[in-house]
């Protein structure tokens, strides 16, 4: 399976992105150019990590303008697989491929550190490879994280299983809501109505290898790859 | 032959007093006439004030660095280049570089340390390495001042914007907060980049006719001076001197970074050079210095921010993220087309000549003109007078042993918490939470632990990282303070299972002027030559930041040391924390009877004063051997340095590094009985790592085959188990919760606490 890595300019977890696809996963992986009209044959976009146009004005807002962008969004309607972590989740949501908005910090700090998330769906084409309430330990590091949405499209994607992760607290409080951001409801990744877009502000394609403390991550790449080939 | 330079309409008069304003002295200016024939026009002043400045020319320094060994079969660059560059096999090489941004951190700490970040990572991509960590060596004075709060605030975030938006993990550091830097913080950033030796690149002029060509931000009026600035005492003035730190643009500087190394790559060019102290003046000089060629610029050609800048102003602004670039005659094109992928603004400003002159126009008119390179190479050298200040002589050779104990300290559990609650040794969690040290997913060891371990992808093996210095030992004794800063940074990098290369210093320290200054300048660049021929650790470069005094002094001597190490094998890498209950517990190396220079003393009784530990450099050379075999032998669990705070302080640290898997343990000292309580439990005796290992035996003589003592304490416990130090009748036992709190709260807590409840606690501390 082919996976196309978008570059923005900014972006700085391409790099992150293509190893954890061509290292971890032992499947093809392309850059696309911010510049370019042309996902190259990719099946799977992944909007990575970084901070597109430096994010001076909010993050995300410039980036979604790229002329990729339009190639995307299209891919994403054909009902394509499109994943983003940390910025890339930002610009999906300016771009509208996903509800809500990530709001600075309320710690107003930027926060890097290993955290645990619960999977609260594993019945989708990012998630078939866990299981349904199991913790994962995976790192985050941003500035803007806190998900925020109005209280009607919140409870409508709670109630509709669009939640994918969440953060909780340590082994003893398996169940509680903790956030390192003060995102809504701890939400930390949630994907579209249809389905096939994700966006997660934990960086997966970081928690690929044992030795760098985590390889929980894998595990959303793993799921597409199933998902693909079944 | 073109005209001489003559004034501009507009240029003030070269009077006495406009050179004094640009830190010019008398014999300096005369040296200046002798070179010219003539009076310098205003144009001239100005570049030779900022060539000339302390922070460009290393005029009271450079006659001490050339004391330095700078040699190994590894070197590839030593001193003298952006960055110097150590080969680490298989064709690959490491550049790295160390740099201050000390005094615009003290007056606008945000932007200050961002583009100190933003210079260093520049030194390094220009050699044609792409970084691949960044780490810090950070001052403050005591936290308990307001001001204090807001400039370390400040500048940790600063500094971890800059880092975080690049994309380039910062992965270890050091901050220690003592009186002595109030008002002069030290804000010191190291960058260390990975490349393939035949893609080294230097910033060496060559090829008549060749363009000379500014890339990325354009010119502005900011950071105008700025190495002048640097080169003078920071007093209440200089708060209005703001205006000449510049601001920092990291999105700028991502592009950057890959535009210069797809140009390294393309072949197109023959040399780069960051713009920054002293902007495009020291870089044009420089280059054309080292290639020994002339060069001519028209400033009319440089793209700039603003109207009616002067060519005075255009030489010498320090505006951010702008870099000269000598391209391949004929090869212009090839380097616009890759500017303009990256949307970066580009203009011929100049172009390698024959002629041996610096040469600046103005359109037709030449306003600057010097002979050869001598604008580089004859800058005067000082050697002033050295004299030690007497009181220091006094505070080392008082007699720190016959201070009486405090009635508190009956129980050392109450020592204990009064060196973990110390800002400087308690955890800096609440720093590196705020940078990004996994991007680029090769951080092995982060931030927390003795030395940062990045794997070098597609190798087995990895880099060990660390900056190191203790300024109040520097203070007592700067020749062994900066002996032990090496002998500790080598010991720190050994812990990890690297092997330590090579060192970038910078050299901290107050107005050269003073003898008492140059005395320690002296003394710490001596002991520092002394470490690095003993542990055979070349310095490759580095940077020297004098004038650090505010009107109550001068900072504490500071000679911070940048260490790189090479882990063999990924296997090999070896971490600070306790990892297996029922390991045993070994200490390497022997204990003294030293408390002089400790932080139990500054903590517990305020003094600064007694002699600092003494350093055997055989013996820390016998240690290094013996912990890389220990481990190479696959007998350590675990390794931790121990240094402030004495053992003490280690083994807490040991039990809780790893916070979400605490350890406890039970140690028993008694065999150190003989020496004082406070020695044993808190003094600071180097040459001393603390093991955990499956096989004591094993440890041992692979130990004793270097030399090196060993000495069981104790065991590993499990989760559930304090840390319990039993020291003849003394028994310490601390939970771990209780260690967890004291060591990962108290910086959290003071920067969250309101100034009314600081004020409260200082006047309850019983100093």
């Amino acid at each position: 399976m082919k996976f196309g890595i978008v570059t923005f300019p900014g972006s700085n977890c391409d790099y992150d992105a293509y190893h954890a696809v061509v290292d971890a996963l032992g499947e093809e992986a392309v850059y696309l150019w911010h510049k370019d009209h042309d996902l190259r044959g990719s099946d799977v976009v992944i909007l990575p990590g970084g901070f597109s146009y430096g994010d001076y004005l909010r993050a995300g807002a410039i980036a979604r303008f790229s002329p990729i962008m339009r190639e995307v969004i299209a891919h994403a309607e054909r009902g394509a697989p499109v994943m983003g972590f940390c910025n890339g989740f930002q610009i999906m949501c300016e771009a509208g491929l996903l509800p809500g908005a990530l709001l600075r910090n309320a710690s107003l700090r930027f926060v890097c550190e290993a955290v645990r998330l619960r999977v609260e769906n594993a019945d989708t084409p990012f998630t078939n490879r866990y299981t349904r309430g199991q913790l994962i330990t995976i790192p985050i590091a941003h500035g803007d994280g806190r998900y925020t949405a109005d209280a009607e499209t919140l409870s409508r994607i709670e109630g509709e299983g669009r939640v994918v992760f969440r953060y909780v607290g340590g082994p003893g409080d398996a169940d509680e809501w903790w956030s390192p951001n003060g995102s809504m409801n701890a939400i930390a990744g949630i994907v579209s109505a249809a389905g096939n877009v994700l966006g997660m502000m934990p960086h997966p394609e970081r928690a690929v290898d044992d030795l760098l403390g985590s390889s929980d991550g894998i595990g959303v790449f793993e799921s597409i790859l199933s998902r693909v080939a079944a | 032959m073109t005209a001489l330079p003559r004034p501009r309409p507009g240029d003030p008069a070269i009077t006495p007093a406009l050179v004094a304003e640009h830190g010019l002295t008398t014999e300096e200016f005369q040296r200046i006439e002798q070179m010219l024939g003539r009076t310098p026009t205003f144009t001239e002043l100005g570049i030779v004030s900022a060539l000339w400045s302390e922070h460009c020319s290393y005029k009271h320094s450079r006659p001490l660095l050339r004391r330095l060994p700078t040699k190994a079969p590894y070197v590839l660059q030593g001193p003298g280049e952006n960055a110097g560059v150590i080969s680490i096999g298989d064709g690959l090489a490491v550049a790295f570089k160390i740099e201050s941004h000390n005094h615009p951190s003290a007056v606008e700490p945000y932007q200050g340390a961002a583009t100190g970040v933003g210079g260093i990572l520049r030194d390094v991509f220009t050699m044609g390495a792409r970084p691949i960590a960044l780490l810090n060596s950070l001052r403050f004075g005591s936290l308990d001042s307001p001001r204090v709060r807001y400039l370390f605030a400040g500048v940790v975030k600063g500094i971890g914007d800059y880092g975080n938006c690049v994309g380039v993990p910062t992965v270890a550091g050091e901050v220690a907060f003592d009186e002595s830097y109030e008002g002069n913080p030290l804000v010191n950033a190291m960058c260390v980049g990975l490349l393939r030796e035949k893609e080294l690149i230097r910033a060496v002029a060559q090829g008549v006719g060749n363009p000379i060509i500014a890339v990325g931000a354009r010119t502005g009026r900011d950071g105008i001076h700025g190495a002048s600035f640097a080169s003078a005492d920071l007093s209440e003035e200089n708060e209005a001197k703001r205006p000449q730190v510049q601001v920092g643009d990291p999105f700028t500087e991502k592009l950057l970074l890959e535009a210069s190394l797809e140009l390294i790559r393309s072949g197109a060019i023959v040399a780069i050079q960051d713009m920054g102290a002293a902007g495009l003046t020291s870089s044009s000089a420089e280059m054309a210095a080292r290639g020994d060629v002339g060069v001519t610029i028209d400033v009319t050609k440089v793209p700039v921010r603003e109207q009616g800048m002067t060519p005075y102003e255009i030489l010498l602004s320090e505006s951010q993220e702008r870099m000269l670039v000598v391209a391949r005659k004929g090869r212009e094109q090839e380097v616009a087309s890759i500017l303009e992928k990256w949307d970066l603004t580009t203009a011929v400003i100049g172009e390698v000549i024959a002629e041996p002159v610096y040469r600046v126009t103005e359109g037709d008119r030449v306003v600057a003109e010097f002979p050869g390179t001598q604008l580089v190479t004859d800058c005067p050298t000082y050697t002033p007078d050295a004299r030690e200040d007497a009181a220091i002589t006094a505070l080392r050779n008082r007699d720190v042993s016959a201070i009486r104990e405090r009635p508190e300290e009956g129980d050392p559990r109450w020592t204990l918490e009064q060196l973990l609650t110390s800002p400087s040794i308690a955890s800096k969690m609440w720093v590196y939470r705020q940078y990004d040290h996994t991007v680029r997913t090769n951080t092995v060891v982060g931030p927390g632990g003795d030395a940062a371990v990045v794997r070098v992808r597609g190798t087995r093996r990895a880099l060990a990282l660390k900056t190191d210095c203790n300024g109040r030992y520097c203070y007592l004794d700067p020749r062994v303070g900066a002996i032990i800063a090496v002998a500790e940074a080598a010991r720190n990098v050994a812990c990890t299972g690297g092997r330590p290369l090579a060192i970038t210093n910078n050299l901290n320290f107050g107005n050269p002027r003073r003898p008492e200054v140059y005395y320690q300048l002296r003394e710490a660049t001596t002991g520092m030559a002394e470490a690095c021929e003993a542990l055979g650790t070349p310095v490759t470069g580095g940077n020297v930041s004098l004038y650090n005094e505010n009107p109550a002094g001068a900072v504490f001597p500071t000679p911070v040391i940048g260490m790189v190490g090479l882990i063999d094998d990924l296997d090999r890498i070896t971490r600070a924390s306790f990892s297996v209950e029922g390991d045993t517990v070994v200490l390497l190396g022997e204990t003294a009877d030293e408390i002089g220079g400790s932080e139990y003393l500054a903590r517990v009784h305020g003094l600064v004063a007694g002699a600092p530990p003494r350093c055997d450099l055989n013996a820390e050379r016998n240690l290094i051997e013996a912990i890389l075999g220990a481990i190479g032998a696959g007998v350590v669990r675990s390794a931790h340095d121990c240094s402030d705070g004495g053992l003490a302080v280690a083994l807490a640290e040991c039990c809780i590094m790893d916070r979400n898997h605490p350890l406890g343990a039970r140690i028993d000292l008694s065999g150190l009985s003989h020496l004082s309580r406070r020695a044993v439990l808190f003094g600071e005796t180097q040459g001393r790592i603390l093991v955990s290992t499956p096989d004591p035996a094993a440890l041992r003589e692979i130990a004793l085959r270097h030399g090196v003592p060993t000495t069981v304490i104790g065991t590993v416990a499990s989760a559930d188990d304090p840390l319990e130090i039993v020291l003849g009748r003394d028994r310490l036992v601390a939970s771990l919760p209780w260690l967890d709190r004291l060591y990962y709260e108290t910086i959290p807590d003071i920067m969250t606490k309101s100034t009314a409840a600081l004020v409260s606690a200082a006047t309850e501390s019983p100093v």
